[in-house]
């Protein structure tokens, strides 16, 4: 295991960067898309709320495994089609594809928290902000979107480490990311059981840095209630 | 005390030979299911091909009573480890690094491999004009470990498949494949997809990377399997079953030499 370790580390950890990219790439592409897909789903008008309730329906409802088949696969058959708009030059490339179906997918999930967590905030906060004769805007920016945050971020964290073992599934389009380099040399060496206990460390190794991460950010969103918890009066009066 | 060991020995020497060379009732044979004329899956989702054909002629002729499962190529060898069948025909390359975990019986095909290029294209065959040039191959395959060795600085890309590698040839996200000659030209230059493409550079034999012909591949313990398999290869060959068979499938004699 130590001289397996030893000769093929370097190949892991290639296969580990490639890993950290598509998951940081995929969630901050993700999220940026999730916010208006969760602002749609809130609208009561039929033309906003429908598209994107189609489009949530759509990736929760089939697997990422068929999405990047489709999408990679699918649009090898356009090529003529995706030449004349000039965007072959990029859905040719595997990390490209990669990279937009799981963004594309996460976008899905994450609306979903951000919706539940925009409608959590209480009723009353946003009256008194009327109240306080505040713009729908305002009240976004200053009352939802802090209060929403707070509420959707331990889901949102659980979404990132799903999504960073989702990531596995971009090895079967060539992507040579953790799960791609195991394979390769599972069946270079017969080496099976050490190449995806490997995987498997690594995979853990980074999820538990992320979640160290997500509580360091959540203890700071957070701050107040910690901060009274711990010593409230002096809190309080500041 | 001389005697009851001779005893011992002389009753384990007759018990070996009379248990061990039992085959597995029903016998499990692991295919792939993917490598289109060799073995692949019909409409309705049965096994076919050439090996499927001989292997049912084989295993009539060894008396076994053979079911097939399918199975990922890159799992077949850990699967047959984990006893999840007993013997692999699926067009599986004698190697000497294969040979050192699992037991082949004699080949029973060997033809030679080949790269797959666009019609159009100018591409030449040599590690030096092949720099950077994108190159599909199916993962843990011989090709696949050719190209590692011999053709370093080349971008390869490994399918799960041979049927992927050639829907990116077809679609131009990769410049060559290499394959079987006679995968690559039943399983797809002959079929309409395949128009437009064909066979470039030199055929590859090295015994190195390409092996000694498939082979029926057992656990090292079922080396019996193995034999029983070699002495059915030689059968059907001497009786003309397997050209029979053979000329159904290619129009040739696929054997080799």
């Amino acid at each position: 295991m130590l001289t397996f370790l030893s000769d093929h580390l370097d190949a892991f950890a290639s296969g580990a960067v490639i890993t950290l990219q598509y998951t940081a790439l995929s969630c901050l592409f993700g999220a940026v898309l999730a916010l208006p897909i969760a602002l749609m789903r809130l609208s009561p008008k039929a033309a906003v709320f429908w598209p994107a309730t189609i489009y949530v329906l759509f990736f929760r409802g089939t697997p990422l495994l068929a999405q990047i088949f489709l999408i990679y696969y699918g649009s090898g058959q356009f090529r003529p089609t995706l030449e004349a708009v000039g965007l072959w030059q990029f859905f040719r490339e595997p990390w490209f594809c990669a990279v937009l179906t799981l963004s594309l997918n996460t976008a899905a999930y994450s609306s979903e928290i951000f919706r539940g967590a925009l409608q959590a905030v209480p009723r009353g906060e946003v009256e008194a902000a009327m109240a306080l004769g505040m713009s729908a805007l305002q009240r976004l920016r200053f009352i939802l979107f802090p209060r929403a945050l707070a509420a959707a971020w331990p889901a949102y964290t659980n979404e990132v480490v799903y999504q960073l073992q989702a990531t596995s599934l971009v090895s079967i389009i060539t992507v040579m990311d953790i799960t791609g380099v195991a394979r390769v040399i599972a069946s270079r060496n017969f080496a099976f059981y050490e190449a995806f206990v490997t995987a498997a460390a690594f995979y853990l190794a980074i999820v538990y840095l992320v979640i160290l991460l997500a509580r360091r950010v959540e203890r700071r969103l957070h701050a107040h209630l910690a901060a009274a918890d711990a010593n409230g009066s002096r809190k309080i009066r500041a | 005390m001389r005697t009851t060991v001779s005893l011992i020995l002389g009753t384990l020497l007759l018990a070996i030979p009379a248990s061990a060379q039992e085959l597995p009732n029903p016998l499990r044979i692991a295919t792939e299911g993917a490598y289109a004329p060799f073995n692949y899956l019909d409409d309705e989702g049965k096994v076919q091909g050439f090996e499927i054909d001989l292997a049912r002629a084989m295993c009539d002729e060894i008396g076994a009573n053979c079911e097939f499962a399918v199975q990922d190529w890159d799992g077949i060898i850990p699967g047959l480890l984990a006893q999840k069948y007993d013997a692999i025909i699926a067009s599986l390359y004698i190697t000497d690094e294969r040979r050192e975990r699992i037991t082949f019986s004699d080949k029973y095909y060997q033809v030679p491999a080949r790269f797959v290029v666009p019609k159009a294209s100018t591409l030449e065959i040599s590690r030096e004009a092949m720099q950077g040039k994108v190159v599909g191959t199916q993962r843990a395959t011989s090709f696949e470990r050719f190209m590692r060795d011999e053709m370093a600085g080349i971008d390869l890309r490994v399918y799960a498949t041979m049927e992927e590698a050639y829907l990116d040839l077809q679609s131009g996200r990769v410049d060559a494949i290499m394959a079987d000659v006679v995968a690559a030209s039943e399983g797809f230059l002959k079929t309409p997809e395949g128009e437009g493409f064909e066979f470039r550079g030199p055929e590859y034999t090295g015994a190195k990377w390409f092996g000694y012909g498939a082979g029926v591949g057992v656990r090292k313990e079922d080396a019996h399997i193995a034999d029983a398999f070699s002495d059915a290869i030689a059968k059907v060959r001497a009786d003309g079953t397997y050209q029979k068979i053979s000329e159904k499938w290619f129009g040739f004699d696929v054997y080799g030499e």
